[in-house]
């Protein structure tokens, strides 16, 4: 894949628009997904995830060919998903106070295997809620969570594409599954 | 509990594969003991468990041609070079006779001088031509080696060849407005005028076949 975008991409330099398609193709799956994990939802996922493109493609020749372009195209993603979280600021600590309260009951309940039956995995209104919860989570602890769980990248990725050094990534990474985890268990 | 934090840490280090195998045996070893380590254990795993279970959502079908209706206009030169492509008959056909009449180059090299159409009421400012306010310039104007400042009226196409055009918003131009600033434009301005008469010797049959 990354042999077949290259080939696309110097095409694209030289100007001929046509071979961008192509490169939007391969990879407007994956970042319309991380936009809507970023976001909570379809409209401004898209709206976002076509800006991305729009920026990749206006800033092309920056792009540095030695390197990975999905993870060049998920930083323009990540950073414009986080730029306008940062615009919306929801007052979403409020919200996670109110659904823990809701859960208490519910804690006998949790399964001492962590793996998940079939049927609870594809409730669409579990989906909902897990969507609704990584929402939830500040925009710092959110982007990693998002890059390593949903879109199963490395650390070391991860780091590259927020620039951010590996340590911190880490410390996110620990602190984001922490605050999913209250979040979560009593779900 | 003094336990917790330390393990904590094990845990979070356990969950990115990152942990050495003698705190990964520390961790297993309280794990079994502590229940409440345990507890906390299986509601990371859970966690994880419950976010990867997201399924994956697909973009709009619509999406790749939004983006490409977004896109800034390309650029001529790819646009010819595909013209090229799609044309290849008609390319062959043109640039025999262009090089035939022998005036493509020798009129690029040749001549480093100011020149433009003659219009009468076209101003001549060192190296800048000037449609002047409140003027009507009527026919094509061409402009080479030089720069065109339209701040009145033409009535026709506007081409500038090695030089640049500035419009004021004042300035009207009917035709096209077309810019020729390099060797390789040059030629496709005039392999493309070439083809846009041999078109009209042959018809639209070349048109209709490449759609
Ligand atoms: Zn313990």
């Amino acid at each position: 894949m990354e042999t077949i975008v290259k080939k696309r991409i110097k095409q694209v330099i030289k100007g001929d628009q046509d071979a961008y398609a192509e490169v939007v193709e391969m990879y407007k799956d994956k970042v319309f997904h991380v936009c809507f994990r970023m976001l909570g939802n379809r409209h401004e996922a898209e709206d976002i995830a076509q800006e991305a493109f729009l920026r990749a493609y206006v800033n092309i020749t920056s792009f540095n060919i030695e390197l990975k372009f999905s993870t060049w195209l998920y930083r323009i993603a990540t950073n414009l998903c986080i730029d306008r979280i940062r615009k919306k600021k929801p007052d979403y600590y409020l919200d996670a106070e109110v659904a823990g309260t809701d859960g208490l009951n519910m804690y006998s309940q949790i399964a001492s295997d962590s793996r998940l039956p079939e049927e609870e995995v594809q409730s669409l209104e579990l989906q909902e809620t897990i969507q609704r919860e990584i929402s939830k989570l500040p925009e710092k602890y959110r982007s990693v969570i998002v890059l390593k769980y949903i879109e199963e990248l490395s650390l070391n990725e991860i780091s590259e594409i927020l620039n951010l050094p590996l340590g911190t990534v880490k410390t996110r990474i620990h602190r984001g599954r922490e605050a999913l985890r209250n979040q979560l268990r009593y779900l | 509990m003094k336990c917790q934090e330390e393990i904590v840490v094990y845990m979070h280090e356990y969950l990115d594969d990152e942990i050495s195998a003698e705190q990964e045996k520390e961790l297993r070893e309280h794990l079994q003991q502590c229940p409440d380590c345990q507890t906390h254990f299986h509601e990371l795993k859970r966690t994880i468990a419950l976010v990867q279970s997201s399924s994956h959502i697909q973009a709009p079908s619509d999406f790749t041609a939004s983006v490409m209706v977004r896109l800034p206009k390309e650029k001529k030169k790819v646009g010819m070079q595909r013209w090229l492509r799609h044309h290849p008959l008609l390319t062959a056909a043109s640039l025999f006779i262009v090089l035939m009449t022998g005036s493509l180059l020798s009129s690029w090299n040749d001549d480093p001088h100011l020149s433009v159409s003659k219009q009468p009421n076209l101003v001549i400012e060192n190296d800048t031509v000037i449609v002047p306010a409140g003027e009507v310039v009527k026919g094509d104007v061409v402009v080479k080696n030089g720069n065109l400042k339209i701040d009145g009226q033409v009535e026709g196409s506007v081409t500038v060849i090695n030089g640049e055009n500035y419009q004021a918003s004042a300035g009207h131009v009917t035709g096209e407005i077309e810019e020729v600033n390099e060797l390789f434009d040059w030629m496709w301005y005039h392999i493309k005028n070439t083809a846009e008469e041999v078109m009209n010797i042959f018809g639209e049959t070349e048109t209709v076949k490449t759609q």
